[in-house]
């Protein structure tokens, strides 16, 4: 298999704090990768490292092969990489609908002039934005909540919203930070069901997971951040046993007991 | 209502057309009224693309508008003694205000809230500063005097300051601007509504909703900001256009910090993002004060015998107070946009 995303040294400092020291990963084509660790360990500053919202203290990232800009998030997303929040941002006054076809945006043109004059393209394209909007909130599930605004969705429907907005950006490489996080069992499952969908469909996954369950049964490989450093990085059955790995989630002196 | 929009706008066009008549009925004084409501309208729509829609606090909004008013001062007077037609100028109005809009806008990119309010503020001043002291060493904006002896608008080749003769009605030049400025700003609030309603103005809101998640969606936010600051002060271009035509005579001191917190209020007392209500506030912050002066005198010397409070300053403390009012008890503004409309708007579809 081939690489689709390349991170070779990636470290960043805030203050006194080392939140990654000298991370490399390779993500393959079509695989689901799962990123773990403690909290704190440093795993949401590396998505935000790595799609243009932190500028890194050291290190390069490359999508396909290609470098990807430092501190331009938009032409990060353009050139395929879509992420998802741990703490949920979603646009609260819109609708679902709208926060969706936002995330159209980058893949449309239709500028002012043909907003004012509602053209003839300007109407078609619109038209093309708000079906595939449709369609995405039903393929993430929540088609029956299309009007409702962002705020007033559940907690687990927020999640959902999130991924179908990311997934309208087109991305080849879809991040997810924590995206069962607050989802009861039954919402977890279709989760599950849904990632494995969009693997079909050919996005490959970069999974942050506090729920090891989904982490294990998904993921294709697994990496271990502990305080800033990958410490582990193999298939999810090698990582669970992994002593290094016992330690950093269950503190020092119990693995080498 | 709802259901017939055709009757809705055959009854809001009777309305608008019918209007002056009936204000002036209490004198032309107050038709005359309603036609700078109506400028202050058109610079509200413009204001709200940009703090409503955008969510970026301007403070010298009205800068805009002097650009706009000296633009068509400076083409159509003797000044320079070039007179252009009115429907040269006023696009010319809207594209450099839009411009000064997209350069103004362009260093406050990374500023938000606070900060970003005592920037703009302070490129307002900067604006009116230069219009007081282009005066020397060349003279372009005749300084502190102002440019007078401005051409009235003219449509058609009709001036529009002159009394006009239809079938042997006589029609006041105020009622015949009337018209103009409303058309005017009819155009505005379909160009907002079509903005609102697009891909550009959804922009708009996500980075209003969050700049972050913005970004992260592919939506390049410097420029979409630049836009909106371009098209918010365009329209202010345009008032600026007419305000001149209208008033025959520009100075500085039209454009005062003042000038940008009013408008800033009609936007917000209104409802911020809801051009309904931003045209009501519009409305009501330009013809209460109105009211306030020509009653307040004859209303205190009824009750004490004597002025007590100089109109003037009574205006100012009513309307401070009101501001706070509004703030405490509606938040959102006097008519903001409602909840579920756009809940309910898709539901139905
Ligand atoms: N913007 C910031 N400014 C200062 N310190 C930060 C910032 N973001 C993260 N940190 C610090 O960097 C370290 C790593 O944080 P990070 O959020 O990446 O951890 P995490 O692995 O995502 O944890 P969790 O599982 O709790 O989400 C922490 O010590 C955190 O306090
Ligand atoms: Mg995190």
């Amino acid at each position: 298999m081939s690489c689709l995303l390349e991170a070779r040294g990636i470290s960043k400092q805030f203050g006194g704090v080392q939140a990654l020291q000298d991370v490399s990963l390779t993500i393959n084509h079509g695989e689901i990768y799962g990123l773990i660790g403690p909290n704190g360990a440093g795993k949401t500053t590396f998505f935000n490292v790595l799609t243009g919202l932190y500028a890194r203290d050291a290190g390069e990232v490359s999508l396909d092969g290609k470098p990807l800009p430092l501190g331009k998030p938009h032409a990060i997303s353009i050139a395929g990489f879509a992420r998802t929040f741990q703490n949920i941002r979603l646009f609260a006054n819109m609708t679902a609908l709208e926060n969706v076809m936002v995330g159209r945006h980058a893949r449309t043109a239709s500028g002012v002039i043909g907003a004012i004059l509602r053209t003839a393209a300007a109407r078609g394209e619109e038209q093309a934005i708000r079906r595939r909007a449709e369609e995405l909130l039903h393929y993430v599930g929540i088609g029956d909540r299309t009007h409702d605004l962002a705020r007033h969705l559940s907690y687990g429907d927020q999640r959902r919203l999130e991924i179908a907005r990311a997934l309208a950006t087109e991305p080849r490489l879809l991040a997810l930070d924590e995206p069962a996080a607050g989802m009861n069992a039954s919402e977890t499952a279709a989760l599950r069901t849904l990632i494995e969908g969009l693997r079909a469909d050919g996005i490959t996954i970069l999974l942050i997971e506090h729920d090891v369950k989904l982490v294990m049964g998904l993921c294709d490989r697994v990496a271990v951040l502990d305080y800033g450093r990958k410490i582990a990085e193999d298939v999810p059955e090698q990582v669970r046993r992994n002593p290094a790995v016992i330690e950093a989630y269950l503190g020092v002196g119990v693995g080498a007991a | 209502m709802k259901r017939y929009p055709q009757l809705r706008m055959l009854a809001t066009i009777a309305l608008l057309l019918l209007l002056p008549f009936a204000v002036g009925t209490m004198g032309n004084a107050w038709v005359r009224i309603l036609d700078f409501a109506l400028l202050y309208i058109m610079l509200a729509l413009g204001l709200n693309i940009v703090v409503g829609f955008a969510g970026l606090l301007d403070l010298g909004y009205i800068a805009f508008y002097g650009v706009g008013a000296y633009t068509y001062a400076l083409l159509a007077s003797p000044q320079f003694g070039v007179h252009w037609p009115v429907w040269l100028i006023l696009p010319l109005c809207a594209a450099i205000a839009g411009l000064f809009g997209a350069l103004l806008g362009a260093p406050t990119l990374r500023l938000r809230g606070d900060y970003l309010a005592i920037v703009t503020l302070g490129f307002g001043e900067i604006i009116r500063i230069f219009l007081n002291n282009l005066n020397s060493p060349v003279n372009i904006t005749n300084g502190p005097q102002g440019i007078a002896s401005i051409d009235p608008i003219a449509v058609a080749g009709v001036s529009l300051s002159r009394t006009l003769n239809v079938f042997g009605f006589e029609v006041h030049g105020l009622y015949l601007y009337y018209y103009l400025f409303a058309f005017v700003a009819l155009l505005i609030v379909v160009v907002s509504a079509r903005l609102q309603d697009s891909r550009i103005g959804r922009a708009w809101v996500a980075i209003r909703e969050d700049e972050v998640a913005a970004k992260a969606c592919g939506i390049n936010t410097r420029n979409v900001k630049l836009l909106a600051f371009a098209m918010g002060a365009s329209f202010g271009g345009v008032a600026g256009g007419l305000f001149a035509g209208f008033q025959g005579f520009v100075s500085p001191e039209s454009f005062s910090l003042l000038e940008s917190i009013m408008v800033l209020c009609m936007v917000v007392i209104g409802g911020m993002g809801h051009i309904g209500g931003v045209i009501f506030g519009g409305l009501l912050l330009a013809v209460m004060p109105e009211i306030f002066r020509y009653s307040a005198v004859p209303a205190q010397q009824a009750l004490f015998g004597k002025v007590v409070i100089d109109p003037e300053s009574l205006r100012m403390l009513l309307f401070g107070l009101a501001l706070i009012v509004v703030m405490l008890y509606r938040p959102a503004g006097l008519w903001p946009e409602p909840r579920h409309r756009r809940e309910l708007a898709g539901k139905k579809s």
